[in-house]
């Protein structure tokens, strides 16, 4: 009996020294190309709000560490021109209806908005997944405005008395994303000197 | 028992005993994937590739994994099989990955390929029982496409919606408006749509089987 067990147990360990091997293999082997992916996803991403004109590194990977007013960790993708910083991008988050939203927010080093674009979020298919630039042009209109323009009160949904709509259906959704776009420029304008500062 | 016919097991994979529409297996997906015919499309090919390898793995170990650890190896088995298809594809098929990718881990939670595991590829042949994980994992994904369609036009007004992205650019012809968008009733996007198309689907394939005249003997003849 006590044979048996053993058996058992020896069957089961070798399945899965077998398999582990196998695994660490395939990870092996896929890794170089799995990074390499997720460096050109990045680059798709941030080059969604930072135009490539304003640029002449990769910001993917000309990063600066800091802490947003939250206290998270915050990497600031910062682009640059002939050695000055001509914009940066950096995640912000709002509350929407369902949880989470991530944005990523591109701001020029006038402190105007170069783009925005929802990274991920769980609101609801058909209502407010609008914010997606693949279901509609809603997020387009951020670009070029900034804290004075429209005025600090106008930086709300239409229903809260602001100047951006809110879609049919779904009002919580755009009001936690403008709130999240509006405290990405007040962080900018928070720390303009450090996001500029070259060293 | 003996092995059956490739034409048995083709036959009872895509239709007589669909793990779908039949034994009612792997839920998790079906409910979750079915919002579009392309993602279901996609989350069922993707489930075929893990249940064609699972079962072939099995059936070629067959003589070795005893009855009192099978269970664990067999979950073994499957994790590794989707592990090895979630980096192959984040590697190698990323446009595809980047929409299936999430749902890629989602296959373990299916008990189907454990079904097949269990009740054919432990007993049987290797060659038989890689047909038999192909064709299920073929009705699999029959199912699921069939139950994302019906979602996907009742709630959005759109059939294989985002199908290029899935399938490449030459299938952006099979991306059709069916209706206006506004006129999508959002219920069949969200879970209770799947649960109530899923039934409406199971119905109507009994009520095809009976008109055939065949109603009697399919009921659970051949599953777990």
């Amino acid at each position: 009996m006590k044979q048996r067990t053993l058996i058992h147990g020896v069957i089961l360990g070798l399945f899965c020294l077998g398999f582990g091997l196998a695994l660490a293999l395939t990870e092996y082997v896929t890794h170089d190309a799995i990074v390499a992916r997720a460096m050109e996803d990045r680059q798709n991403s941030l080059g969604q709000v930072i135009p490539t004109a304003i640029h002449d590194n990769n910001p993917v990977v000309d990063t600066i560490q800091m802490r947003d007013d939250a206290g998270r960790e915050l990497t600031v993708y910062r682009a640059l021109k002939d050695g000055r910083v001509t914009g940066v991008a950096f995640e912000v988050f709002g509350s929407g209806y369902a949880g989470k939203m991530k944005f990523m927010l591109g701001v020029d080093a006038a402190g105007r908005v170069l783009g925005v674009r929802v990274l991920s979020h769980k609101e609801t298919p058909g209502l407010g997944d609008k914010i997606e630039v693949k279901k509609g042009d809603w997020i387009l209109q951020f670009a070029g405005l900034s804290l004075g323009d429209p005025p600090a009160a106008k930086w709300a949904v239409k229903k809260d008395g602001g100047r951006f709509d809110q879609f049919t259906g779904a009002t919580i959704t755009p009001r936690g994303t403008v709130a999240a776009i509006r405290s990405g420029l007040d962080f900018y304008a928070a720390h303009e000197a450090q996001l500029l500062e070259v060293h | 028992m003996a092995t059956p016919g490739y034409g048995r097991i083709v036959r009872d994979g895509l239709w007589e005993n669909n793990g779908v529409l039949v034994m009612l297996l792997g839920m998790c997906p079906t409910m979750a994937m079915t919002a579009t015919a392309t993602n279901g499309f996609g989350m069922g090919l993707a489930t075929a590739v893990v249940m064609a390898a699972s079962n072939l793995m099995v059936a070629t170990f067959r003589n070795y994994i005893t009855r009192e650890v099978r269970i664990p190896v067999y979950i073994l088995i499957v994790a590794a099989n989707v592990t090895f298809v979630d980096l192959a594809m984040n590697a190698y098929m990323h446009e595809l990955y980047k929409v299936l990718g999430l749902f890629i881990p989602l296959i373990v939670s299916n008990c189907l390929p454990l079904a097949r595991l269990e009740s054919f590829a432990s007993r049987e042949p290797v060659l038989p029982s890689l047909v038999d994980g192909i064709f299920m994992g073929l009705g699999f994904t029959l199912a699921l496409t069939l139950i994302g369609a019906v979602r996907e036009i009742l709630g959005s007004g759109t059939l294989f919606a985002d199908a290029s992205l899935l399938l490449g650019p030459a299938f952006k012809v099979v991306e059709m408006r069916v209706m206006p968008a506004d006129m999508g009733i959002l219920m069949f996007i969200l879970p209770p749509g799947g649960f109530l198309v899923t039934g409406l689907i199971v119905v109507g394939k009994r009520m095809l089987d009976i008109r055939a005249g065949k109603g009697i003997q399919m009921a659970g003849a051949h599953s777990v």
